[in-house]
């Protein structure tokens, strides 16, 4: 197997500062926010690669970053071998645009609701100058809905529905990979599970590699081939799903597993984790988790904890063995 | 648990006349929860769930009504008062946790003053009372430093801080009933993890009687007592959470608990039910689940599903399930 993405040492910063007068009249510096911080990891073709974290832990950064819609502020990200932001030849940087595409959280926010549904779905292919005729329907027949439906507006759907017209827009373009983020989190259980269902059906009939960003525990085991667990915009932990469920090797791994609800865990009595995610602004010096660990040593509040491989495990945590 | 439970609610039905006809987003609901104790109300969205907790405490927006049945509070009918006698009973014996803790605060008051005000209004106390009892409501709810804290604004509190003080003014009049509509949904993970603690801690410590209105299953079976499972503006099914999550009677909630995807069993195809809630306006006729559910059979699709009363009181259906015993059956 051979890596579809690349990410090396991804960090990308924003700036929210107030404006400049402000800051000059109230003497206040620069306000840069880390919404990335050096992040490198591979996703094989064919996988399902996820990447799970809390909110501000960067993860849909990273998945528009791969996309294209954000540039990178340092590191690089190659597709297929192309890194878009340096690459110069356009042909090739066409050609793998149309390799990716995007399902959104959202699914009555990301379809324009004054487009027919087969202009939005052959969008991708119109926009290049493909042919359209017909492809808006059999798309509709394989994401479960009919070929009648293309003439309706996306008001006349349902959630459950309207993704299902967001997966066949991603369809249309015969990409290779498809960036996920959250594409469950606004749908009710009982339709979650049809849409999981048929994204593991299409990939497997389209041989699909998916990045998966999601902050749903359980969805994640489902789906996952490969998962990264992200903290404060770095990646603490990666490894295969089993590995990563039974032997969870950075303490904050441990702790979302911890506080995750159980269907099972009826009336449970747990000590609820201490403290929040911090300031992304003014980051905790050295291991970003190392306030709320309870093995913290020293060491931790100096020295950032560099990308170890513990068997099929990658930890960045110096206690982690 | 005394035996007059603190919230009887008895044949419930709420509509919204429309144009297009009268819309029933809740139908016919019965339940009790008793003092210290917290009752899950679970449902997909458009079950009705946080229609039936607004109705309790009187904050359906106009045209819902309740138009049959009755809410009581210990004993008190609560669905006849209107105005100011209504406004005195919320806040003081009822109190509500909302969803979004960035809505449910006024961002122009400092939370000191907030939690003051509700004080003030439902308890005979003096500003300087008043103000002390706003600490102790925010140190019990675990904000640190809360004596420093109170003159804060609601955005210099993080989400999870937020929604704490949310819950210290639904609990500083010292009610007996408290509404938490989806309390954790906005909120991570870990933050999650420590309100529904919080929440089962003063549940316990002081006698409240709470009614916890969510989707999340999870939720349900970590913190609820019992739970009501509902679909399409009826009860689907009511029993002690344990019983109803693995030994689901109504096909409803046997179908909800298999396409969750859980942990033990691993990548197995999830199971679907096919379709999706019905709208209000367009309810099927006979059984609402009827068109999505393995098992209807003639009656169901004919005959209106039967109500909790006329079963055993835990599942709303002709043909309920023993998923049990079908366990059984196969090992």
């Amino acid at each position: 197997m051979s890596a579809i993405i690349k990410v090396e040492n991804l960090t990308r910063i924003f700036d929210v500062s107030k404006p400049w007068l402000n800051r000059m009249i109230e003497r206040q510096p620069k306000a840069l926010l880390t919404a990335v911080s050096e992040v490198s990891f591979d996703v094989e073709r064919n996988s399902v690669y996820a990447l799970v974290g809390e909110s501000g832990s960067g993860k849909s950064t990273i998945g528009k970053i791969i996309v294209g819609l954000v540039a990178p502020s340092e590191g690089t990200v190659e597709v297929e071998g192309v890194d878009l932001a340096s690459e110069s030849d356009a042909d090739k940087i066409d050609a793998v645009r149309a390799d990716i595409q995007m399902i959104f959280q959202d699914p009555y926010a990301s379809l324009n609701p004054r487009w027919r549904v087969r202009d939005i779905i052959a969008e991708p292919v119109a926009a290049r100058g493909g042919k359209t005729a017909g492809l808006a329907e059999r798309l509709l027949e394989q994401v479960g809905l009919s070929a009648a439906d293309a003439g309706k507006y996306p008001h006349e759907f349902s959630g459950g529905q309207r993704q299902r017209i967001c997966i066949a827009r991603a369809l249309s373009s015969e990409p290779k990979i498809i960036v996920c983020d959250e594409p469950t989190s606004a749908l009710d259980v009982s339709v979650q599970s049809q849409v999981l269902n048929l994204m593991s059906d299409l990939r497997e009939e389209f041989g699909l590699t998916y990045l998966f960003i999601s902050h749903d525990l359980t969805v994640v085991h489902h789906m996952a081939d490969m998962i990264g667990v992200l903290y404060l915009g770095r990646l603490v932990e990666e490894a295969p799903r089993d590995r990563l469920f039974s032997a969870p090797k950075h303490p904050y791994t441990q702790m979302l597993f911890d506080a995750a609800p159980r269907m099972d865990a009826f009336g449970r009595e747990v000590e609820p984790p201490k403290g929040e995610i911090p300031d992304a602004i003014n980051p905790p010096s050295g291991c970003a988790f190392h306030p709320r660990c309870p093995l913290a040593i020293p060491r931790c509040s100096q020295e950032r904890p560099e990308m170890r491989k513990i068997g099929q495990t990658r930890v960045a945590c110096h206690m982690a063995e | 648990m005394t035996d007059t439970p603190v919230l009887s609610v008895r044949d419930l039905t709420v509509e919204i006349p429309t144009r297009h006809g009268v819309l029933r987003p809740v139908d016919d609901m019965s339940f009790d929860i008793h003092a210290g104790e917290i009752m899950g109300v679970v449902g997909e969205s458009g079950a009705g769930k946080s229609m039936t907790g607004n109705a309790v405490i009187g904050l359906l927006d106009p045209p819902a009504r309740i138009v049959s049945g009755e809410v009581l509070l210990s004993g008190t009918p609560v669905h006849k008062l209107k105005g100011d006698a209504l406004r005195r009973l919320r806040g003081k014996r009822m109190g509500m946790i909302f969803q979004d803790p960035q809505t449910s605060l006024n961002p122009l008051l400092t939370v000191g003053d907030q939690l003051s005000e509700t004080i003030l209004e439902h308890l005979n106390v003096t500003q300087q009372e008043a103000r002390k009892r706003a600490i102790a409501a925010l140190e019990e709810v675990g904000i640190p430093a809360a004596r420093q804290r109170i003159g804060s604004y609601p955005h210099e509190f993080s989400g999870g801080m937020r929604q704490r003080v949310v819950i210290a003014l639904a609990l500083c009049a010292e009610p007996d009933l408290v509404i938490a509509d989806e309390p954790t949904t906005a909120l991570d993970v870990s933050v999650q993890a420590q309100i529904i603690a919080l929440l089962k801690r003063l549940c316990r410590d002081r006698g409240v009687a709470v009614m916890l209105v969510t989707h999340d299953m999870g939720v349900i079976a970590e913190a609820a007592d019992r739970v009501a499972v509902m679909y399409a503006g009826r009860m689907a099914e009511l029993g002690p959470v344990r019983e109803v999550l693995t030994n689901a009677r109504h096909p409803y909630t046997a179908g909800l608990m298999e396409s969750t995807p859980l942990a033990s069993q691993g990548r197995k195809r999830l199971r679907q039910i096919p379709g999706a809630m019905p709208r209000l306006g367009a309810l099927p006729g006979g059984c609402a689940f009827s068109p999505r559910c393995d098992y209807a059979q003639d009656r169901c699709r004919q005959e209106p599903g039967p109500t909790l009363k006329r079963c055993d009181g835990r599942a709303a259906c002709w043909f309920p399930l023993n998923t049990a015993a079908k366990e059984e059956a196969k090992a």
